[in-house]
């Protein structure tokens, strides 16, 4: 292995897409590169390991693309998710940059599975990997590896310290030990700061201990903290984070796709006092889902259950989590250790709400509550078929949006306006600079490929002048 | 299919990877396993056998270990793959014969290659043994053919009918839930994806065959060495209908087509079988079961030694070696057939079943209707 020490043209800080996407494009221009990943090897790659597709723009259909997905529909989609919280100088350069990227990608290792139609309904406007964010991962190192991008793991990047518009040195920490290093160029590719409980805190209070993190326990947001210490300009709500429904009983960190749950539209939702807090049916889910990570989160305990009955079981995917099934509503009380009595009145309050309608679970049907607060807009049936069935719930922190102003060279803009020199930044850490708001599947990895290239490339240029 | 901890195991990766699906696009076992909300012991038992072992799901995972998931499908589908031809193997007392495989294939080859040596040299005179023979009946001078057709056509006829109970056990078990019965159709689709081994291409892109970097010479491999099998069987064919209806007695010359179809053949085997073993060696350990490497490392192990002889005997026949070679390449033959039904060759029977199982329940019925729900 090549020993730390010594300096380079360009050092990346972090090990995901965006990461990767930089060291690689940095290479290739002609730099020597270092990148340094907190993860050990096996659980490198941050939070692209548990990503699987990339929307692109593109005029005509393709192997791993169906139809057509232009620039303005694009420019829409995410104006409309983002609320106009965007910068359209950089959105548009994203969504024109995501066109030639596929090409791109395939051609440093990247493989896509064939169009998909299946219930995810994202085959027009996603292409998606080969057999996940992990695969894609491998395939870059491996790629970075033969070309000669250095790669350390289990390597923390401490301190990016700037002195005058221009990183100064670099101080990294492995096997603890403390190393300064050398770049001409840096590009800060570390995510964003959603794996930091405390940090969390400050906004969430105690009940941010109670949030589950989907993603890498690594992002930190260290470097994150570091350049907004430093005179970096923020970008992004910091208060704001991605947080869907997950199943209660995922692990604390790192459960991924698995944990998810859909169930939500076809239950009833009670929170620890057994009581319903807000419309289970509003719109269809896709539309929906990200919003009852922060519903649960204001919830007493951060904790809720989905409860349906037998009617619905086949209704929603599968999650690796059984469901929680009894005879009675008084044995599935118990099994929660909700209050026998109060769930009883729901339940009853509920199924006296519902009005007969046609049931169907495709669209906004008419089987809604009448007289009941919250009401159940659609997809209300009465929950009286044994088994009745529960899923333990709490907030699933995807990501945060406060991240690192950037220019349309990636680079790192300091409070004052002016960029900074050497310093440039991809992925997770500078998104919200164009996702200021909201969620576009598969947006996330656009981001970090279009401005990890841009970045790897811009970082390249400068250290060779 | 009994309820073993195997089959427990497999079960909870099949309910993860059911919540997941990135793997959807690598191999048949992923599809199949989308059509299901829940997997029966049988279920787990048609999947397990569904795998090619390609690994590339292994190397995919986001969950695979050290996540505290622990998630190694290729490695709980290859223990259950034992543990199943344990379960449908005939008759049931010889299920034993899978445990502790490699050392059974080895012992059950040195005594047929004893016995095979013990008769020739007890029975005929050394000078036949050991002198050349040429001419037409030369190899009939050494081992009689009718005692050649005898054993060999009960070795195989054996081999055959406990391999095909064993696929009866198989997809009796297995194939229950199949709305439609598996039709001509479907087995000629299954039989293409066997004789293709299309779940060996990772999707188009080739297999994790030693590690995160992908590529076919598995896949190449395994087509050398299967059709280098079935050349081998051609050429005794041919040379069967030479001799029971032209009359043609062997050895046949050079340029003869049961020579060329063999000598292809051996080579094809010969350069699969060790190809597959350096492989198996090479290989990362990770994703893979060690209850199947004494097996496995034995059947290829056996195959060469067929090749291997009989490239040497064809090279030698006109020597004084040739007896003591028919002898022992025969022997290796008949070693072969024994435990053909008993090790490693099972995996071709119960593969193609589950292949016919899963063109018969992917088969679009009309209009892209699925035949199970």
């Amino acid at each position: 292995m090549t020993s730390l020490a010594g300096s380079y043209d360009v050092l990346v800080a972090g090990g995901g897409n965006a990461a990767l996407c930089a060291a690689i494009a940095a290479r290739e221009a002609g730099a020597s590169v270092v990148l340094v990943e907190h993860a050990p090897r096996a659980f490198r790659g941050g939070n692209s390991r548990h990503t699987r597709n990339f929307r692109i723009m593109h005029a005509a259909p393709t192997a791993t693309l169906t139809e057509a997905y232009l620039e303005d529909e694009y420019w829409d989609d995410l104006l409309r998710v983002t609320g106009g919280e965007t910068d359209e100088v950089l959105a548009r350069l994203t969504v024109r940059g995501s066109a030639p990227a596929l090409t791109w990608m395939a051609s440093h290792g990247v493989r896509f599975q064939p169009s998909l139609t299946g219930t995810l309904s994202l085959s027009r406007t996603n292409a998606f990997f080969l057999g996940g964010g992990k695969a894609l991962l491998n395939a870059y190192y491996q790629t970075a590896e033969r070309l000669g991008v250095v790669i350390r793991y289990d390597t923390e990047v401490r301190d990016v310290r700037l002195r005058n518009g221009a990183v100064d040195s670099v101080e990294v920490a492995s096997a603890g030990e403390s190393l300064t290093l050398c770049a001409k160029s840096v590009v800060v590719a570390a995510g964003g700061f959603q794996a930091n409980i405390e940090w969390l805190r400050q906004y969430w209070g105690a009940a941010a201990d109670n949030f589950l993190i989907r993603g890498t326990p690594y992002a930190k947001g260290r470097v994150l903290r570091n350049l907004l210490n430093q005179g970096v300009m923020p970008v992004g709500d910091p208060t704001q984070c991605h947080a869907v429904a997950i199943d209660a009983r995922a692990p604390k960190f790192d459960g991924g796709i698995v944990t998810r749950l859909d169930a939500i539209p076809f239950s009833i939702v009670v929170n620890r006092d057994a009581r319903r807090f807000y419309d289970e049916g509003e719109d269809l889910w896709p539309k929906r889902y990200a919003i009852w990570g922060r519903l649960i989160a204001q919830q007493p305990g951060q904790i809720a259950y989905a409860i349906t009955d037998a009617k619905a079981l086949t209704l929603f995917m599968p999650s690796m989590y059984p469901a929680i099934t009894a005879a009675t509503i008084d044995e599935l009380a118990d099994k929660l250790t909700l209050d026998r009595v109060v769930l009883g009145n729901t339940l009853h309050a509920y199924n006296a709400a519902v009005r007969p309608g046609r049931f169907n679970d495709k669209i906004l049907d008419d089987c809604r509550t009448d007289g009941v607060a919250p009401a159940k807009s659609h997809w209300a049936q009465r929950i009286d078929t044994p088994p009745y069935v529960a899923y333990p719930l709490r907030p699933g922190i995807t990501f945060t949006y406060l991240g690192v102003k950037v220019d349309d060279k990636a680079r790192v803009v300091m409070s004052g306006g002016t960029p900074a020199r050497n310093l440039f930044a991809a992925g997770e850490i500078m998104a919200g600079n164009i996702l200021g708001r909201g969620y576009l599947a598969g947006f996330g990895m656009t981001i970090g490929t279009v401005f990890g290239r841009i970045a790897g490339a811009e970082a390249a240029k400068h250290a060779q002048h | 299919m009994h309820s073993t901890d195997t089959v427990a195991e497999a079960r909870r990766l099949m309910e993860i990877c059911n919540a997941c699906r990135y793997c959807e696009g690598y191999c048949a076992v992923f599809p199949a396993m989308e059509l299901r909300r829940e997997f029966s012991n049988a279920d787990l038992s048609y999947l397990a056998n569904l795998c090619h072992d390609c690994r590339g799901c292994f190397y995919a995972c986001q969950y695979a270990p050290p996540h505290e998931f622990n998630l190694n499908l290729p490695r709980t589908f290859a223990q259950l793959r034992a543990e199943s031809y344990r379960e449908y193997a005939w008759p049931a007392p010889l299920a034993a014969l899978f445990r502790y495989n490699g050392v059974i294939v080895a012992l059950v080859l040195a005594a047929v290659l004893a016995a095979v040596l013990l008769l020739i040299t007890g029975l005929q005179q050394p000078s036949i043994v050991y002198g050349p023979h040429a001419g037409a009946g030369a190899f009939y001078v050494v081992i009689p053919l009718r005692v050649m057709i005898a054993v060999g056509s009960v070795a195989f006829g054996y081999a055959l009918l406990a391999l095909a109970i064993g696929y009866m056990r198989f997809w009796r078990d297995t194939a229950q839930g199949l709305r439609h019965p598996a039709g001509m159709r479907a087995w000629w689709r299954a039989l293409g994806d066997a004789a293709a081994l299309r779940n060996l291409s990772g999707g188009g892109y080739g297999c994790n065959d030693r590690d995160e970097s992908f590529s076919g010479v598995r896949r190449w491999l395994h087509h050398a060495m299967f059709y280098g099998f079935v050349l081998c069987f051609a050429a005794t064919c041919v040379a069967t209908v030479y001799h029971h209806i032209l009359g043609w007695i062997a050895p046949y010359p050079l340029f003869s087509i049961p020579v060329a179809l063999g000598t292809l053949g051996g080579v094809g085997l010969l350069i699969g079988t060790i190809g597959l073993l350096i492989l198996k060696i090479a290989r990362d350990p990770a994703p893979g079961a060690r209850e199947m490497l004494g097996a496995d490392i034995a059947f290829l192990v056996l195959l060469a030694l067929v090749a291997a002889t009989g490239l040497l005997l064809l090279g030698l026949r006109d020597s004084a070696a040739m007896g003591i070679l028919l002898a022992v390449h025969l022997g290796f033959v008949l070693a072969l057939f024994l435990v053909l039904p008993y090790g490693k060759f099972v995996h071709g029977v119960y593969r193609l079943g589950a292949l016919v199982h899963y063109a018969a329940e992917t088969a679009p019925v009309r209009s892209g209707e699925r035949a199970i729900e």
